[in-house]
């Protein structure tokens, strides 16, 4: 057994253990905390299946961004009434356990009983890949072959902040989600929140400029930028803003429907929907990437925020 | 044994982990956490598949990478919705529980299985 291997099982029992407690913890906020560990555990093991972009935006979404939005949520709901609601009995639980070792047990055959020549399309896609300028084949991938995929993605992202918004009350209607912090104005909180944003705007816009050649890209660099937001918004330096305000909503829209209009032009410059003309593929592709970078952003701060709770006129 | 189907055994832990909070759990915010224990198994065996997928020149198969990352911003989104909905509940109900179900009336035989 080598070393690489033994690496690679404790950290697979790591964080399967902590996995574990976020699912079994009996508290709500614990199990938060668990959760955004778990996360970032599973980014290592990301990087240890060589795919950083993946460990990227597993860290900075699927952890971070996530984490944020938990631990608003765990901070308003507390645990309840445990006694009042204790779940399952033994039995039930039993039974349930049984049922989904058995789930367990059917995906862990299927993963061991894998024919010996795994299909691939990696070759396909470095072939092609010139043929874009680009020189990270995931980027390659998310924003020239498979397109569709990352526009409806993008689409996803707004439909899913229409829905959030349409839980607030009349009355708050096109007013301003709830405050996520209201410091103590000595505190380092609001030293981080003066100091990182320039840090963090340098970060996300070069991860976004690398995303073409490197492990980076639009959603990476994106939710670093809405993160340095919550931040500033954590530590009282700016308030979230109004939902009604025009230049927010142009701003959220603006990366999808650029991605939309471009791909339709597509039809014209290059004979199908989503293709780019001969030559022109690198930089169209790096000016969508800009406008869904903001787009983007926006939207993650703005899910993590909630639903508006204030009135419009307060 | 390798490390590539050490990630997907661990994949399938996952899922079944995330599986059994998701059913046992009263509390709204429980389940939605074990529901991104779950999506985590699922992503992850993904990650092996696309691992097995490398070819010279590459550490793994490009093409799975950009659906879980796609996955991924998705799956946040619907946490975001659910979280939202569960919010809602808690300030209609004033309880992170669903609402408990109504005494069945013991002559109604309409719903009885």
């Amino acid at each position: 057994m080598s070393a690489p291997f033994l690496l690679d099982a404790c950290l697979a029992a790591l964080t399967l253990a902590v996995a574990a407690y976020a699912v079994f913890a009996r508290e709500a906020f614990t199990a938060v905390v668990a959760f955004i560990s778990y996360g970032l555990l599973l980014a290592l093991v990301w990087v240890r299946l060589s795919a950083v972009d993946v460990a990227l935006t597993e860290a900075a979404i699927g952890s971070g961004v996530t984490g944020a939005l938990l631990i608003g949520a765990a901070a308003r709901l507390g645990d309840g009434d445990a006694a009042a609601r204790s779940g399952p009995g033994i039995l039930s639980k039993t039974l349930y356990a049984l049922l989904c070792m058995l789930a367990t047990g059917g995906i862990a055959a299927a993963v061991l009983s894998l024919p010996p020549v795994a299909p691939t399309l990696a070759p396909l896609a470095l072939q092609e890949l010139r043929a874009t300028g680009l020189g990270n084949p995931v980027t390659g991938v998310l924003l020239a072959y498979r397109a569709i995929d990352t526009l409806l993605e993008a689409v996803v992202l707004v439909l899913a902040l229409i829905g959030v918004w349409s839980f607030a009350r009349d009355a708050a209607w096109g007013g301003k989600p709830e405050s996520p912090g209201a410091p103590d104005p000595d505190a380092a909180l609001v030293f981080l929140g003066r100091l990182l944003p320039p840090l963090g705007i340098i970060i996300g816009v070069h991860l976004v400029w690398a995303g073409a050649t490197q492990p980076g890209g639009a959603f990476q660099g994106g939710t670093i930028l809405a993160a340095i937001w919550i931040l500033v918004m954590v530590a009282g330096l700016v308030d979230a803003p109004p939902i009604n305000r025009p230049w927010l909503r142009v701003a959220l829209v603006g990366g999808p429907a650029l991605f939309l209009a471009i791909g339709i032009a597509g039809f014209a410059l290059a004979g199908a929907f989503l293709a780019y003309p001969e030559g022109y593929a690198k930089p169209l592709i790096i000016i969508i990437e800009a406008a869904l970078t903001l787009s983007i952003a926006l939207a993650l701060g703005l899910l993590a925020l909630g639903a508006p709770t204030r009135n419009p006129q307060q | 044994m390798n490390a590539i189907t050490l990630a997907g055994l661990g994949g399938a832990a996952l899922v079944g982990l995330g599986l059994y909070g998701l059913v046992t759990h009263p509390h709204l915010l429980r389940k939605i956490i074990a529901f991104n224990v779950m999506g985590g198994g699922v992503f992850l065996l993904f990650g092996a598949i696309a691992r097995r997928g490398a070819v010279a020149g590459t550490g793994a198969d490009p093409v799975p990478h950009a659906l879980v990352i796609t996955g991924i911003v998705v799956a946040f989104s619907a946490t975001a919705l659910a979280v939202a909905l569960l919010l809602r509940v808690f300030r209609d109900t004033q309880s992170p529980f669903f609402p408990a179900d109504p005494p069945r009336d013991p002559s109604d035989r309409s719903g009885a299985i």
